[in-house]
């Protein structure tokens, strides 16, 4: 049998998506099924039965709404902290640092190729009462001899802001390594002074690293549970967390599925509406 | 009139503009180095406390040691821990690229029906936070009574390295010129010799870095890892069970070496960029 020209995309595509199918697009089916079961009636821990209890997605609203809310709050400080360190580091890099360019992308990402893992527990030891920063901010009173930092939504947010970092530098460099420096000498020579020139040249042809950057930021903030298990306390917890346990300590598998459920709806919901706002399709 | 000009005392700039403007000059290059020094407090600090002799707990600063480099494996589960998160690295790498790439060449060069909506099924794993793919995906292996463990974790891998190879992939394949392919075809390469001789070497630098891309992701991942894997230890799932009662300095000592492996696979990449370039 000769192959047809027109059949050679979908030969090529046929492994990769049948692949996808079963692991990814079956797996969120099957979880919107979890979703709605209830226990058995006398039937052992983690047994289940489909009896389209949309109440178990109330109840798991409503019991974890503080969680909720905390890890769109801790997300999105996360991600407003990485894009107010990454733009300037970004447009440094992408417009003042001559032939050292290479060298300077290289090194922006190198911190992230040590464990994510390793990291988040070194903000801990420099964050803790051994490190630096607490014994130097005490000595200038600018917190008080009992405050700490570990433990505390600051360490949190803060290791967050941290982890995800490249995700929001590397889109940013590239779009703003993209701009022709020809349109910004061209707005100095229209008389623009260099705050106009940002505003109203460099930042809009950069909106679609913006744009890129704040999501690949915010999607893994909001579902993360690890800064807030190493760096947090209980009154830290984030969605992730209530998952996490709702699977693995309380085996309770529709309320981890609802709480999935929301969560994915939710971000691709704010994700649809932020790029309509943002109005960029260049995304993928 | 140019006398009056010469004569004219050198105006001096008072010593506050002065300071000014050296900062208004330098405010990037000031930003960089607190920007670079916070980038790399936590890198140093893992490699400093890898030389801790700490026992244990490897919390708090107690002598200066070499012997966690001399016997990296002192600490026997953390080599354990790595060999597993390097097979699992190696072989969802294998696969993930493979089939990452096949999709790449697809999207990027061909034009056909649902096209567009394969570009939506390679986005939307990366739109879905990971502890959503790894509890729904945990939770279909539950329903065919499979175990998680080894394979189940690989299996993860690449699903959600898939769609990261196909990206980087796709995008080498947008910036070649069509012309070479086209030359190709001129000198008489039939459809299969253009694509090995021809596609294939220039697109195999953004298969390279898909691949490495795609390790490092498998090799780092924690979230997913941690619902599929049962009972086997990676080495992110070693430094998270570790955390509260202390990590040895043997795994900081395998963070650092990771750390300077990999600055030295990207420093080599792009000088062999740079020269190819030339």
């Amino acid at each position: 049998m000769k192959i047809s020209k027109s059949q050679v995309p979908y030969l090529l595509l046929f492994p990769g998506f049948a692949f996808l199918f079963t692991f990814f697009v079956l797996p969120i089916i099957n979880l919107a099924q979890t979703s709605t079961q209830t226990p058995i009636s006398g039937g052992d821990t983690g047994q289940y039965t489909q009896t389209f209890a949309f109440s178990n997605y109330i109840h798991a609203f409503t019991d974890n709404k503080d969680q909720f809310l905390r890890s769109f709050v801790y997300a999105t400080l996360a991600t407003i902290l990485a894009l107010a360190i990454s733009y300037p580091l970004a447009y440094a890099i992408a417009f003042k640092s001559g032939k050292f360019k290479n060298i300077l992308l290289v090194l922006v990402v190198a911190p992230f190729f040590t464990s994510f893992l390793l990291r988040t527990v070194a903000w801990k030891q420099i964050l803790g009462e051994e490190g630096f920063v607490v014994p130097t901010l005490r000595s200038l009173h600018i917190i008080g001899q009992q405050t700490t930092l570990t433990s505390t939504a600051f360490a949190v947010v803060t290791g967050m802001t941290y982890n995800f970092l490249p995700f929001m530098t590397l889109p940013l460099y590239a779009s703003l390594e993209r701009i022709d420096p020809r349109t910004i000498e061209a707005s100095g020579d229209l008389y623009a002074n260099g705050l106009t020139t940002f505003r109203r040249v460099t930042l809009p042809l950069s909106m679609p690293g913006v744009v890129a950057g704040t999501l690949l930021t915010f999607i893994p903030a909001a579902g993360d549970y690890v800064n807030a298990s190493i760096l947090g306390s209980p009154s830290t917890k984030m969605i992730g967390n209530v998952i996490e346990s709702r699977y693995f300590k309380i085996v309770d598998y529709p309320t981890a599925a609802a709480l999935s459920f929301t969560l994915m709806v939710a971000i691709l919901i704010l994700v649809t509406l932020y790029i309509r706002k943002a109005g960029t399709e260049e995304l993928v | 009139m140019t006398r009056v000009v010469q004569d004219a005392p050198i105006p001096t700039i008072p010593f506050n503009a002065r300071i000014s403007r050296w900062f208004g000059r330098n405010v990037l290059r000031i930003y960089m180095i607190f920007g670079f020094t916070y980038l790399f407090i936590p890198v140093a600090y893992t490699f400093v406390f890898s030389f801790n002799d700490a026992g244990k707990s490897n919390l708090i600063w107690q002598s200066f040691t070499f012997r966690n480099w001399q016997n990296p494996c002192g600490a026997p589960e953390v080599c354990n821990a790595l060999g597993n998160s390097i097979k699992i690295g190696f072989l969802a790498t294998t696969f993930a690229t493979i089939l990452g790439t096949m999709i790449a060449f697809a999207i990027g060069r061909y034009q056909f029906k649902g096209r567009s909506s394969s570009n939506l099924l390679i986005f939307l794993p990366m739109a879905t936070p990971e502890i959503v793919l790894g509890a729904s995906l945990l939770s279909l292996f539950l329903l065919f009574k499979i175990n998680p463990g080894f394979w189940p974790t690989v299996i993860a891998h690449v699903m959600f390295c898939i769609s990261f190879v196909v990206v980087t992939v796709k995008a080498r394949i947008a910036s070649l010129d069509p012309k070479l392919e086209q030359a190709a075809m001129d000198l008489y390469a039939n459809e299969f010799e253009t694509f090995r001789r021809v596609t294939l070497p220039l697109v195999a630098p953004g298969i390279a870095g898909a691949a490495l891309l795609a390790f490092s992701l498998s090799f780092d991942d924690f979230i997913i890892t941690n619902f599929n894997s049962g009972t086997l230890i990676t080495f992110p799932k070693f430094v998270y069970v570790s955390a509260a009662r202390g990590i040895p300095a043997q795994a900081n000592v395998i963070g650092s070496s990771m750390f300077f492996l990999a600055l030295t696979i990207v420093v080599v990449g792009q000088l062999v960029k740079e020269r190819k370039a030339r």
